[in-house]
Protein backbone atom coordinates (compact mmCIF):
# COMPACT_ATOMS: atom_id res chain seq x y z
CA UNK A 1 0.00 0.00 0.00
CA UNK A 2 2.73 2.13 1.15
CA UNK A 3 5.49 1.41 -1.13
CA UNK A 4 6.93 4.58 -2.41
CA UNK A 5 6.84 5.53 1.72
CA UNK A 6 8.64 1.95 2.65
CA UNK A 7 11.01 2.91 -0.24
CA UNK A 8 11.63 5.93 1.03
CA UNK A 9 12.40 4.54 4.46
CA UNK A 10 14.61 1.70 3.04
CA UNK A 11 16.54 4.90 0.99
CA UNK A 12 16.66 6.54 4.69
CA UNK A 13 18.37 3.69 6.37
CA UNK A 14 21.41 2.76 3.97
CA UNK A 15 22.16 6.23 3.50
CA UNK A 16 22.72 6.68 7.34
CA UNK A 17 23.82 3.02 7.26
CA UNK A 18 27.00 4.58 5.44
CA UNK A 19 27.05 7.17 8.50
CA UNK A 20 25.91 10.20 7.51
CA UNK A 21 24.10 12.60 10.18
CA UNK A 22 20.56 12.81 10.64
CA UNK A 23 20.28 16.34 8.75
CA UNK A 24 22.42 15.72 6.00
CA UNK A 25 20.48 12.40 5.17
CA UNK A 26 17.12 14.75 5.61
CA UNK A 27 18.56 16.65 2.69
CA UNK A 28 19.28 13.70 0.69
CA UNK A 29 16.17 12.22 0.78
CA UNK A 30 14.88 15.41 -0.08
CA UNK A 31 16.94 15.35 -2.90
CA UNK A 32 15.88 12.23 -3.64
CA UNK A 33 12.37 12.43 -3.42
CA UNK A 34 12.51 15.90 -5.64
CA UNK A 35 14.24 14.14 -8.84
CA UNK A 36 11.86 11.61 -8.74
CA UNK A 37 8.72 13.50 -8.35
CA UNK A 38 10.34 15.36 -11.30
CA UNK A 39 10.98 12.85 -13.59
CA UNK A 40 7.48 11.48 -13.10
CA UNK A 41 5.75 14.26 -13.97
CA UNK A 42 8.01 14.87 -16.79
CA UNK A 43 6.81 11.60 -18.17
CA UNK A 44 3.11 12.71 -17.82
CA UNK A 45 3.92 16.10 -19.45
CA UNK A 46 5.47 14.31 -22.70
CA UNK A 47 2.98 11.44 -22.59
CA UNK A 48 0.43 14.38 -22.39
CA UNK A 49 1.77 15.87 -25.21
CA UNK A 50 0.25 12.85 -27.12
CA UNK A 51 -2.84 12.52 -25.34
CA UNK A 52 -4.03 15.87 -26.22
CA UNK A 53 -3.47 14.79 -29.88
CA UNK A 54 -5.20 12.07 -29.22
CA UNK A 55 -8.54 13.26 -27.19
CA UNK A 56 -8.96 16.19 -29.29
CA UNK A 57 -8.88 13.95 -32.32
CA UNK A 58 -11.79 12.11 -30.56
CA UNK A 59 -13.63 14.93 -29.92
CA UNK A 60 -13.44 15.98 -33.07
CA UNK A 61 -14.85 13.04 -34.11
CA UNK A 62 -11.08 11.27 -36.00
CA UNK A 63 -8.22 9.41 -34.67
CA UNK A 64 -5.29 10.93 -33.42
CA UNK A 65 -1.64 10.19 -34.54
CA UNK A 66 -2.07 6.35 -34.86
CA UNK A 67 0.81 5.76 -37.50
CA UNK A 68 3.61 5.25 -34.81
CA UNK A 69 3.33 2.11 -32.78
CA UNK A 70 -0.28 0.50 -30.95
CA UNK A 71 -1.51 3.97 -30.03
CA UNK A 72 0.26 5.97 -31.68
CA UNK A 73 2.76 5.41 -28.50
CA UNK A 74 5.65 5.94 -31.39
CA UNK A 75 4.90 9.61 -31.72
CA UNK A 76 6.62 10.73 -28.52
CA UNK A 77 9.50 8.98 -29.68
CA UNK A 78 9.45 10.65 -32.86
CA UNK A 79 8.72 14.10 -31.79
CA UNK A 80 12.14 14.03 -29.14
CA UNK A 81 13.96 12.99 -32.06
CA UNK A 82 12.72 15.56 -34.66
CA UNK A 83 12.85 18.19 -31.73
CA UNK A 84 16.12 17.36 -30.90
CA UNK A 85 17.82 17.07 -34.66
CA UNK A 86 16.12 20.65 -36.03
CA UNK A 87 18.37 23.58 -36.22
CA UNK A 88 18.75 26.19 -33.58
CA UNK A 89 17.53 29.75 -35.61
CA UNK A 90 17.88 32.71 -33.54
CA UNK A 91 16.56 35.48 -36.03
CA UNK A 92 19.25 38.23 -36.61
CA UNK A 93 17.09 41.11 -34.84
CA UNK A 94 17.00 39.39 -31.48
CA UNK A 95 18.03 40.13 -27.67
CA UNK A 96 20.31 36.46 -28.36
CA UNK A 97 20.91 36.64 -24.33
CA UNK A 98 17.31 37.36 -23.40
CA UNK A 99 15.57 34.71 -26.40
CA UNK A 100 18.19 31.96 -25.11
CA UNK A 101 16.96 31.95 -21.64
CA UNK A 102 13.80 32.94 -21.94
CA UNK A 103 12.79 28.84 -22.53
CA UNK A 104 14.77 27.79 -19.71
CA UNK A 105 13.26 30.25 -17.44
CA UNK A 106 9.73 29.42 -18.23
CA UNK A 107 10.62 25.38 -17.51
CA UNK A 108 12.45 26.40 -14.80
CA UNK A 109 9.24 28.12 -13.01
CA UNK A 110 6.66 25.63 -14.40
CA UNK A 111 8.70 22.82 -12.40
CA UNK A 112 8.89 24.57 -9.16
CA UNK A 113 5.54 24.67 -8.82
CA UNK A 114 5.85 21.15 -7.92
CA UNK A 115 7.51 21.06 -4.78
CA UNK A 116 4.34 21.32 -2.69
CA UNK A 117 2.12 19.30 -4.37
CA UNK A 118 1.11 16.23 -2.19
CA UNK A 119 0.88 13.76 -4.51
CA UNK A 120 -0.15 10.74 -1.20
CA UNK A 121 0.11 10.70 2.69
CA UNK A 122 3.40 11.79 3.36
CA UNK A 123 4.59 12.16 -0.27
CA UNK A 124 5.87 16.15 -0.95
CA UNK A 125 8.89 17.63 -1.92
CA UNK A 126 8.78 20.38 0.95
CA UNK A 127 6.04 20.52 2.78
CA UNK A 128 6.29 24.24 3.53
CA UNK A 129 4.09 25.80 6.27
CA UNK A 130 3.26 28.25 3.38
CA UNK A 131 2.24 26.01 1.08
CA UNK A 132 -0.57 27.68 -1.37
CA UNK A 133 1.28 30.82 -0.88
CA UNK A 134 4.22 29.39 -2.47
CA UNK A 135 2.27 27.99 -5.01
CA UNK A 136 0.90 31.49 -5.80
CA UNK A 137 4.21 33.15 -5.95
CA UNK A 138 5.61 30.72 -8.11
CA UNK A 139 2.65 31.22 -10.48
CA UNK A 140 3.67 35.08 -10.64
CA UNK A 141 6.96 34.52 -12.15
CA UNK A 142 5.89 32.45 -15.13
CA UNK A 143 4.99 35.81 -16.74
CA UNK A 144 7.85 37.41 -16.76
CA UNK A 145 9.22 34.57 -19.09
CA UNK A 146 6.59 35.18 -21.28
CA UNK A 147 7.79 38.62 -21.60
CA UNK A 148 10.94 37.99 -21.84
CA UNK A 149 10.51 35.72 -24.79
CA UNK A 150 7.80 37.75 -26.02
CA UNK A 151 9.96 41.39 -26.65
CA UNK A 152 13.15 39.32 -27.38
CA UNK A 153 12.11 37.62 -30.50
CA UNK A 154 11.80 41.31 -32.28
CA UNK A 155 8.86 40.04 -34.18
CA UNK A 156 5.38 41.78 -33.90
CA UNK A 157 3.66 38.94 -33.44
CA UNK A 158 5.76 37.87 -30.38
CA UNK A 159 5.62 41.55 -29.13
CA UNK A 160 2.07 41.62 -29.45
CA UNK A 161 1.23 37.97 -28.07
CA UNK A 162 3.82 38.36 -25.06
CA UNK A 163 2.12 41.90 -24.12
CA UNK A 164 -1.42 40.07 -23.99
CA UNK A 165 0.01 36.88 -22.58
CA UNK A 166 1.61 39.17 -19.72
CA UNK A 167 -1.81 41.39 -19.83
CA UNK A 168 -4.03 38.34 -19.06
CA UNK A 169 -2.09 36.41 -16.91
CA UNK A 170 -1.84 39.37 -14.26
CA UNK A 171 -5.13 39.92 -14.73
CA UNK A 172 -5.98 36.59 -13.57
CA UNK A 173 -4.27 36.14 -10.98
CA UNK A 174 -5.87 37.75 -8.65
CA UNK A 175 -9.52 36.34 -8.68
CA UNK A 176 -7.01 32.75 -8.58
CA UNK A 177 -5.75 34.12 -5.67
CA UNK A 178 -9.16 34.88 -3.85
CA UNK A 179 -10.83 32.15 -4.92
CA UNK A 180 -8.08 29.60 -2.87
CA UNK A 181 -8.63 32.23 -0.35
CA UNK A 182 -11.88 30.98 0.93
CA UNK A 183 -10.30 27.40 0.97
CA UNK A 184 -7.45 28.27 3.61
CA UNK A 185 -10.29 30.23 5.78
CA UNK A 186 -12.22 26.85 5.48
CA UNK A 187 -9.12 25.01 6.12
CA UNK A 188 -7.39 27.00 8.58
CA UNK A 189 -3.80 26.99 7.51
CA UNK A 190 -1.87 27.38 4.71
CA UNK A 191 0.01 23.97 4.45
CA UNK A 192 -1.46 21.57 2.02
CA UNK A 193 -1.03 18.40 4.41
CA UNK A 194 -3.42 20.69 6.59
CA UNK A 195 -5.59 21.27 3.86
CA UNK A 196 -5.88 17.80 2.55
CA UNK A 197 -6.39 16.67 6.30
CA UNK A 198 -9.17 19.04 6.95
CA UNK A 199 -10.89 17.54 3.85
CA UNK A 200 -11.41 13.80 5.52
CA UNK A 201 -15.10 14.67 5.96
CA UNK A 202 -16.00 16.49 3.50
CA UNK A 203 -14.09 17.88 -0.22
CA UNK A 204 -13.66 21.89 -0.38
CA UNK A 205 -15.65 21.79 -3.70
CA UNK A 206 -19.01 21.01 -1.66
CA UNK A 207 -19.06 24.16 0.03
CA UNK A 208 -16.56 26.27 -2.29
CA UNK A 209 -18.51 25.66 -5.57
CA UNK A 210 -18.19 29.07 -6.53
CA UNK A 211 -14.88 29.49 -5.78
CA UNK A 212 -14.02 26.22 -7.88
CA UNK A 213 -15.63 27.63 -10.71
CA UNK A 214 -13.65 31.15 -10.27
CA UNK A 215 -10.26 28.86 -10.03
CA UNK A 216 -10.91 26.75 -12.89
CA UNK A 217 -11.30 29.48 -15.36
CA UNK A 218 -8.81 31.90 -13.78
CA UNK A 219 -6.57 28.63 -13.87
CA UNK A 220 -7.10 28.08 -17.17
CA UNK A 221 -6.76 32.04 -18.40
CA UNK A 222 -3.02 31.63 -16.57
CA UNK A 223 -1.81 28.65 -18.16
CA UNK A 224 -2.83 30.30 -21.50
CA UNK A 225 -5.07 27.79 -22.42
CA UNK A 226 -8.21 27.51 -24.80
CA UNK A 227 -10.67 29.49 -24.74
CA UNK A 228 -8.42 31.58 -23.10
CA UNK A 229 -5.10 31.01 -25.57
CA UNK A 230 -4.81 34.79 -27.28
CA UNK A 231 -1.61 34.81 -26.49
CA UNK A 232 -0.65 31.92 -28.63
CA UNK A 233 -4.05 32.19 -30.73
CA UNK A 234 -3.14 30.16 -33.45
CA UNK A 235 -5.40 31.81 -36.46
CA UNK A 236 -4.37 35.44 -35.18
CA UNK A 237 -1.00 35.58 -33.94
CA UNK A 238 0.89 32.37 -35.53
CA UNK A 239 2.08 31.28 -32.24
CA UNK A 240 2.40 34.10 -30.12
CA UNK A 241 5.31 34.94 -27.96
CA UNK A 242 6.61 31.92 -29.59
CA UNK A 243 7.06 32.26 -32.86
CA UNK A 244 10.23 32.73 -33.19
CA UNK A 245 11.62 29.40 -31.40
CA UNK A 246 12.16 26.07 -33.22
CA UNK A 247 13.49 23.06 -32.23
CA UNK A 248 14.34 22.20 -28.50
CA UNK A 249 14.01 25.59 -27.41
CA UNK A 250 9.64 25.07 -28.55
CA UNK A 251 9.43 21.74 -26.62
CA UNK A 252 10.76 23.23 -23.71
CA UNK A 253 7.72 26.06 -23.75
CA UNK A 254 5.37 23.21 -25.04
CA UNK A 255 6.39 20.80 -21.88
CA UNK A 256 6.61 23.81 -19.88
CA UNK A 257 3.04 24.52 -20.31
CA UNK A 258 2.01 21.23 -20.26
CA UNK A 259 3.57 20.39 -16.93
CA UNK A 260 1.94 24.01 -16.10
CA UNK A 261 -1.44 22.54 -17.03
CA UNK A 262 -0.49 19.46 -14.79
CA UNK A 263 0.15 21.41 -11.58
CA UNK A 264 -3.21 23.68 -11.57
CA UNK A 265 -4.75 20.44 -12.23
CA UNK A 266 -2.88 19.06 -9.05
CA UNK A 267 -4.04 22.21 -6.79
CA UNK A 268 -7.49 21.91 -8.00
CA UNK A 269 -7.47 18.22 -6.53
CA UNK A 270 -5.50 18.41 -3.34
CA UNK A 271 -7.71 21.80 -2.50
CA UNK A 272 -10.89 21.37 -4.27
CA UNK A 273 -11.03 17.63 -4.57
CA UNK A 274 -9.84 16.34 -1.46
CA UNK A 275 -6.59 15.54 -2.19
CA UNK A 276 -5.77 11.91 -1.49
CA UNK A 277 -8.56 11.00 0.60
CA UNK A 278 -10.68 8.46 -0.58
CA UNK A 279 -14.18 9.07 -1.34
CA UNK A 280 -16.80 7.08 0.26
CA UNK A 281 -14.38 5.72 2.47
CA UNK A 282 -12.81 3.00 -0.20
CA UNK A 283 -10.06 3.05 1.59
CA UNK A 284 -8.46 0.06 0.54
CA UNK A 285 -7.16 1.66 -2.60
CA UNK A 286 -4.03 3.72 -2.06
CA UNK A 287 -4.17 7.13 -0.98
CA UNK A 288 -1.58 7.66 -4.16
CA UNK A 289 -4.01 6.21 -6.50
CA UNK A 290 -6.80 8.29 -5.97
CA UNK A 291 -5.27 11.22 -6.08
CA UNK A 292 -3.47 10.35 -9.44
CA UNK A 293 -7.23 9.34 -10.72
CA UNK A 294 -8.77 12.57 -9.74
CA UNK A 295 -5.53 14.30 -11.17
CA UNK A 296 -6.33 12.26 -14.90
CA UNK A 297 -10.09 14.06 -14.14
CA UNK A 298 -9.00 17.38 -13.77
CA UNK A 299 -6.48 17.26 -16.87
CA UNK A 300 -8.92 15.25 -18.72
CA UNK A 301 -11.81 18.49 -18.06
CA UNK A 302 -8.88 20.97 -19.25
CA UNK A 303 -8.12 19.02 -22.62
CA UNK A 304 -12.38 19.00 -22.84
CA UNK A 305 -12.86 22.52 -22.29
CA UNK A 306 -10.25 23.68 -24.84
CA UNK A 307 -12.95 21.95 -27.77
CA UNK A 308 -16.11 23.10 -26.50
CA UNK A 309 -15.46 27.10 -25.70
CA UNK A 310 -14.59 29.93 -28.71
CA UNK A 311 -11.52 31.81 -27.79
CA UNK A 312 -12.11 34.59 -26.22
CA UNK A 313 -11.67 38.10 -27.81
CA UNK A 314 -8.75 40.12 -25.80
CA UNK A 315 -11.34 43.13 -24.33
CA UNK A 316 -14.04 40.57 -23.46
CA UNK A 317 -11.33 38.59 -21.67
CA UNK A 318 -9.74 41.69 -19.70
CA UNK A 319 -13.48 42.48 -19.06
CA UNK A 320 -15.03 39.20 -17.81
CA UNK A 321 -11.38 39.15 -16.08
CA UNK A 322 -11.85 42.36 -13.93
CA UNK A 323 -15.39 43.10 -14.14
CA UNK A 324 -17.17 39.87 -13.41
CA UNK A 325 -14.44 37.41 -11.81
CA UNK A 326 -12.91 39.66 -9.11
CA UNK A 327 -16.46 40.85 -7.99
CA UNK A 328 -17.65 37.57 -7.78
CA UNK A 329 -14.73 36.02 -6.05
CA UNK A 330 -14.53 39.40 -3.32
CA UNK A 331 -18.54 38.28 -2.84
CA UNK A 332 -17.40 34.57 -2.16
CA UNK A 333 -15.04 35.50 0.25
CA UNK A 334 -17.20 37.56 2.16
CA UNK A 335 -19.86 35.03 2.04
CA UNK A 336 -17.97 32.40 3.30
CA UNK A 337 -16.61 34.74 5.82
CA UNK A 338 -20.17 35.21 7.45
CA UNK A 339 -20.86 31.51 6.91
CA UNK A 340 -18.24 30.37 8.67
CA UNK A 341 -18.89 33.05 11.30
CA UNK A 342 -22.48 31.87 12.01
CA UNK A 343 -21.46 28.34 11.49
CA UNK A 344 -19.31 28.83 14.56
CA UNK A 345 -21.78 30.73 16.45
CA UNK A 346 -24.54 28.14 16.12
CA UNK A 347 -22.18 25.25 16.90
CA UNK A 348 -20.82 27.22 19.46
CA UNK B 1 15.60 27.88 9.19
CA UNK B 2 16.48 27.73 5.50
CA UNK B 3 17.00 23.72 5.83
CA UNK B 4 13.22 23.61 4.57
CA UNK B 5 13.48 25.21 1.73
CA UNK B 6 16.10 22.47 0.20
CA UNK B 7 13.55 20.82 -1.74
CA UNK B 8 12.59 23.89 -3.31
CA UNK B 9 16.72 24.78 -4.23
CA UNK B 10 16.83 21.03 -5.54
CA UNK B 11 13.77 21.55 -7.63
CA UNK B 12 15.05 24.48 -9.14
CA UNK B 13 18.62 22.80 -9.88
CA UNK B 14 16.62 20.50 -11.54
CA UNK B 15 14.40 22.85 -13.60
CA UNK B 16 17.42 24.71 -15.02
CA UNK B 17 19.80 21.85 -15.62
CA UNK B 18 17.35 19.43 -17.34
CA UNK B 19 16.66 22.33 -20.32
CA UNK B 20 20.71 23.00 -20.42
CA UNK B 21 21.14 19.10 -20.21
CA UNK B 22 18.38 18.84 -23.46
CA UNK B 23 20.03 22.02 -24.98
CA UNK B 24 23.72 20.64 -24.86
CA UNK B 25 22.64 17.26 -26.92
CA UNK B 26 20.28 19.53 -29.62
CA UNK B 27 23.18 21.87 -29.97
CA UNK B 28 25.19 18.42 -30.56
CA UNK B 29 22.68 17.00 -32.64
CA UNK B 30 21.08 19.71 -35.49
CA UNK B 31 23.14 21.28 -38.31
CA UNK B 32 24.36 24.88 -38.27
CA UNK B 33 23.95 26.75 -41.65
CA UNK B 34 22.77 29.85 -40.73
CA UNK B 35 21.68 31.69 -44.16
CA UNK B 36 20.48 35.86 -44.21
CA UNK B 37 17.22 34.35 -45.33
CA UNK B 38 16.61 31.98 -42.81
CA UNK B 39 17.45 34.73 -40.03
CA UNK B 40 15.11 36.76 -41.37
CA UNK B 41 11.89 37.96 -39.02
CA UNK B 42 9.20 35.83 -39.34
CA UNK B 43 6.02 37.75 -40.43
CA UNK B 44 4.10 35.14 -42.81
CA UNK B 45 6.06 35.55 -45.48
CA UNK B 46 5.88 39.51 -46.16
CA UNK B 47 8.68 41.53 -44.90
CA UNK B 48 8.32 43.77 -41.84
CA UNK B 49 7.65 47.48 -41.90
CA UNK B 50 9.09 49.78 -39.34
CA UNK B 51 10.29 48.73 -35.69
CA UNK B 52 9.12 46.11 -33.48
CA UNK B 53 10.69 47.77 -30.06
CA UNK B 54 8.58 50.64 -29.67
CA UNK B 55 6.53 51.95 -26.80
CA UNK B 56 3.66 49.81 -26.19
CA UNK B 57 0.13 50.89 -25.06
CA UNK B 58 -0.53 53.06 -22.05
CA UNK B 59 -3.58 50.26 -20.87
CA UNK B 60 -0.77 48.00 -20.44
CA UNK B 61 0.80 49.81 -17.71
CA UNK B 62 -3.14 50.72 -15.75
CA UNK B 63 -3.55 46.91 -15.33
CA UNK B 64 -0.49 46.43 -14.24
CA UNK B 65 -0.72 49.47 -11.80
CA UNK B 66 -4.56 47.89 -10.52
CA UNK B 67 -3.11 44.11 -10.50
CA UNK B 68 -0.11 45.64 -7.72
CA UNK B 69 -2.68 46.98 -5.78
CA UNK B 70 -4.60 43.80 -5.21
CA UNK B 71 -2.07 41.50 -4.80
CA UNK B 72 -0.49 43.41 -1.79
CA UNK B 73 -4.70 43.36 -0.73
CA UNK B 74 -4.04 39.82 -1.24
CA UNK B 75 -1.20 39.63 0.97
CA UNK B 76 -3.18 41.37 3.61
CA UNK B 77 -5.94 38.73 3.08
CA UNK B 78 -3.94 36.08 3.48
CA UNK B 79 -2.74 35.86 7.65
CA UNK B 80 -6.12 36.90 8.01
CA UNK B 81 -8.04 33.85 6.17
CA UNK B 82 -5.69 31.65 8.39
CA UNK B 83 -6.41 32.73 11.68
CA UNK B 84 -9.96 33.50 10.44
CA UNK B 85 -11.67 30.79 12.73
CA UNK B 86 -9.94 31.93 16.13
CA UNK B 87 -10.64 35.98 15.27
CA UNK B 88 -14.00 37.27 16.68
CA UNK B 89 -15.99 39.58 14.94
CA UNK B 90 -14.01 42.50 15.32
CA UNK B 91 -11.47 41.21 13.00
CA UNK B 92 -14.35 40.39 10.54
CA UNK B 93 -15.54 43.43 9.98
CA UNK B 94 -12.14 45.19 10.12
CA UNK B 95 -11.23 43.26 7.05
CA UNK B 96 -14.45 43.72 5.63
CA UNK B 97 -13.79 47.40 5.81
CA UNK B 98 -10.68 46.87 4.75
CA UNK B 99 -12.38 45.56 1.57
CA UNK B 100 -14.70 47.85 1.10
CA UNK B 101 -11.66 51.02 1.10
CA UNK B 102 -9.84 48.82 -1.95
CA UNK B 103 -13.63 48.18 -3.84
CA UNK B 104 -13.83 51.86 -3.43
CA UNK B 105 -10.59 52.46 -5.50
CA UNK B 106 -11.72 49.42 -7.48
CA UNK B 107 -14.54 50.92 -8.45
CA UNK B 108 -13.12 54.62 -9.09
CA UNK B 109 -11.26 52.57 -11.81
CA UNK B 110 -13.85 51.36 -13.21
CA UNK B 111 -15.43 54.26 -13.44
CA UNK B 112 -12.70 56.36 -15.18
CA UNK B 113 -11.77 53.58 -17.33
CA UNK B 114 -9.21 52.31 -16.45
CA UNK B 115 -10.05 49.01 -16.68
CA UNK B 116 -11.16 49.38 -20.75
CA UNK B 117 -9.28 47.83 -23.69
CA UNK B 118 -8.64 50.39 -25.45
Amino acid sequence: MQIFIDLANLIRGWITGMGISEAAAEIVMTAVGAVAVIVFILIHVILLILAERRVSAFFQLRKGPNRLGPIGIGQVLADVVKTLGKEDIIPAGADKFVFKIASTTFFATALLAYAVIPFGEGMIIQDLNIGIFYFIAIGSTATMSVLMAGWSSNNKYAMIGGMRGVAQMISYEIPMVFSLLGVVMLAGSLKMSDIVEAQKNMWFIVPQFIAFLIYYIAATAEINRAPFDLPEGEQELVAGFFIEYSGIRWALFAMAEYANMVAVSAIATTLFLGGWNAPFGLTFIPPFVWFMLKLYVMIFTFLWVRWTFPRLRVDHLMHFGWKFLIPASLANILVTGIGIYIYRAITG
Amino acid sequence: MLTSYAGIAVVLVIGIVFPLILLGVSRILHPKKPTPVKLLTYECGLETIGDTWVQFKISYFMYALIFVVFDVETIFLYPWAIKFQSLGLFAIVEMFIFIAILLLGFWYAWKEGALEWM
